[in-house]
């Protein structure tokens, strides 16, 4: 299933991820709206040049952890102190420490497919999802920065154009995504 | 992205590599046609795994009596072969998250292998408690699901059912890890591909464009994904250790199990991703990411863990000795001087004795000293958790009960099919998924590269090159 988001998008690629970090501070500087950047690897650097602000999955992280800890004590507390008593070994039916491994498991179990599951959601992704791309090249050893162009003005077109030239891009191209 | 170069590391890769070659050399081996020496490997990796098939379906037909297991010694070469591959697991989740925490640079280059070497050594692992149950098609009882019995559940306190908890936690959490790790990765292969396996990977790649904000998600999910991954796989093999630690059988029933059983995993493990590597970094021509660099340290880490497990060795031997219990003290007497002396000894010629030839560094960077090692490792351990299994149960508290224990083709046809199924698995993986992280190995190239680093160190080493020109990213 290809997901088109379509938007015309004016693209220049670069061939270092320095010179695409200084492009976008430079075309942050000048408050052109960037689109999106594009690159084989994580850029240190880029979530602060883009004005990101940090992911919060890891909040959601420990949330789903959380919930991971409570399934496992209270539903072991539930099974060993009301469903069905058992005495194990002369142990008390709470056995509090005999249920930590448990406990600490399927938190970890929790945490983590919860957190995966939400990062494919939110950026979009998944098993049998295409999301077209710009060039082939941005997987292996090209930086792309990205303009939006679908609906503006021939003029504002041109800036963008004129920005990627003379920022270092060394190939400008436009495609409908 | 400069960072800061330290210069007295070593390159990490070498031949001065730009960008595009990093993606030509390790996207290559899933793009070429597998050569002669591949596929002969591989028919016998299937073979393995044929012996497998049949020994799981003699012992199901025939049933669990084919195996020579008998009622002092229950469990023998079927537990044994599961701890010594759950151990093996762990230095796949030691590179690629504590390594990862520690920020040592060298995990990029083996921790996908490494990873994958976990996933299909815990396939192999989990094989092994579920025959052992004898009536394979009622495993699911394992899991605590409402059912029509009561519902009756699953014992909770029990080390046994913890197994099932750490062990399928621990599959589970690796494999999001590694797919995950693998994902920007798959888009590098896609990218190159067409036909149907443009349309393969396209499903691989999950859709994966590379976007500023996805990376930085990828990045916070991965570190996340690590500070889980170091207290799981530390937790595994402890639980693994309850198994026997919390029993009351003599030379079971000791703390210093966890911390001893968790050293001698990450030993092992270690021993069978050099085994790996070694193998892999020729077959694939990937000495350059895969470096003498990369084996050093992994060595380093096989000797540091190896005295690890001596210490534990002596330190039980002496406690035993200092309880003043008869049948602690009987229990570790019969380890030296009983039936299954041959294994003690095997048990501490590998693990003990052998790692410590690795305080020199030439045999540290020796690539033979290295595998042949890496082999006597991976027997050492098998021969530890012999010994802890069958030595013990042999003898127990009424001698009338002795009994000594061999295994029978079926149990070995089992241990030796698992390997096949392991090496099938890897086989597989090294044809589809790119063996090193290019993205991860793209992202320290400035750091870790010859042509960055290397440059330094020609430069402080050697002033007859001092007019060899730096190139690019040096400057920055």
């Amino acid at each position: 299933m290809t997901r088109s988001p379509n938007k015309d998008v004016l693209f220049g690629l670069y061939d270092d991820e320095t010179k695409i970090l200084s492009a976008v501070n430079k075309a942050r500087a000048a408050h052109l709206d960037i689109y999106d950047v594009f690159s084989p690897f994580p850029v240190h650097g880029m979530e602060d040049a883009m004005g990101f602000t940090e992911s919060r999955i890891h909040q959601a992280g420990f949330v789903y952890g959380l919930i991971g800890t409570l399934t496992a004590f209270l539903g072991m507390t539930w099974v060993f102190t009301s469903d069905w008593p058992i005495i194990f070994g002369g142990k008390p039916y709470w056995a509090v420490p005999a249920f930590i491994p448990v406990t600490f498991e399927l938190t970890v179990l929790f945490a983590s497919i919860g957190m995966v599951v939400t990062f494919y959601t939110i950026c979009g992704m998944g098993p049998g999802i295409i999301n077209p791309t710009l060039h082939d090249r941005i997987t292996d050893d090209k930086f792309c920065l990205a303009f939006d162009v679908t609906d503006v003005s021939d003029d504002e077109k041109a800036k963008f154009k004129a920005f990627l030239e003379t920022s270092g891009a060394e190939e400008i191209d436009q495609k409908h995504i | 992205m400069s960072g800061h170069i330290s210069p007295i590391r070593e390159p990490l890769i070498t031949g001065a590599k730009t960008y595009h070659q990093i993606t030509e050399d390790i996207c290559g081996p899933t793009e070429r046609t597998p050569s002669v020496a591949w596929m002969i490997a591989f028919i016998l990796a299937v073979t393995g795994l044929a012996v497998y098939v049949f020994c799981v379906t003699w012992t199901i037909w025939v049933g669990i009596g084919s195996w020579n297991l008998n009622r002092t010694i229950n469990w023998g070469w079927d537990i044994t072969n599961f701890v010594w591959w759950v151990g093996i697991g762990h230095a796949g989740t030691l590179i690629s998250a504590i390594l990862l925490l520690f920020r040592q640079k060298w995990r990029t280059g083996v921790n996908r292998a490494a990873e994958a070497m976990t996933i299909f050594a815990v396939i192999c692992a989990g094989q092994f408690p579920l025959i052992h149950m004898g009536r394979l098609w009622l495993g699911f009882f394992i899991f605590p699901y409402p059912n029509t019995r009561g519902p009756l559940w699953v014992n909770f306190n029990s080390p046994l059912l913890w197994d099932v908890f750490a062990i399928s936690t621990y599959f589970t959490v690796s494999l999001l890890f590694w797919y995950t790790g693998l994902v920007p990765d798959f888009a590098t292969v896609r990218d190159r591909a067409s036909g149907f396996r443009r349309k393969m990977y396209d499903f691989l790649a999950f859709g994966w464009t590379g976007s500023a904000k996805h990376w930085q998600r990828w990045e916070s999910l991965s570190l996340i994904l690590a500070g889980l991954s170091t207290p799981l796989v530390l937790s595994v093999h402890t639980i693994v250790s309850f198994d026997f630690a919390t029993s009351v059988i003599p030379g079971w029933h000791t703390t210093i199990f966890p911390p001893y059983f968790v050293a001698g995993a990450i030993f092992s493990g270690f021993a069978m991703v050099q085994t790996l590597m070694i193998i892999t970094r020729k077959v694939l021509n990937l000495q350059d990411y895969i470096t003498l660099e990369h084996i050093d340290s992994m060595n380093k880490v096989i000797l540091a863990t190896g005295s690890i497990v001596g210490v534990a060795y002596l330190t039980e031997l002496f406690i035993s000795w200092y309880s003043g219990y008869i049948y602690e003290q009987f229990a570790f007497y019969n380890r030296l001087m009983g039936p299954y002396f041959w294994s003690y000894i095997g048990m501490m010629a590998c693990n003990v004795i052998s790692p410590q030839i690795f305080w020199s560094k030439n045999l540290r960077k020796n690539i033979t000293v290295t595998f042949a090692m890496s082999i006597f490792i991976n027997i050492g351990m098998w021969f530890e958790r012999f010994v802890i299994i069958a030595s013990t149960l042999a003898r127990d508290y009424l001698p009338s009960s002795w009994s000594y224990y061999s295994a029978t083709w079926v149990e070995v046809g089992l241990f030796v099919g698992t390997l096949g199924l392991f090496s099938t698995c890897f086989m597989i993986f090294t044809r589809v998924a790119p063996v090193v992280a290019i993205a991860e190995i793209k992202s320290i190239l400035k750091n870790a590269g010859d042509q960055y680093v290397g440059m330094k160190n020609a430069l402080k080493h050697d002033h007859k090159h001092e007019s060899v020109k730096t190139n690019g990213g040096d400057a920055h």
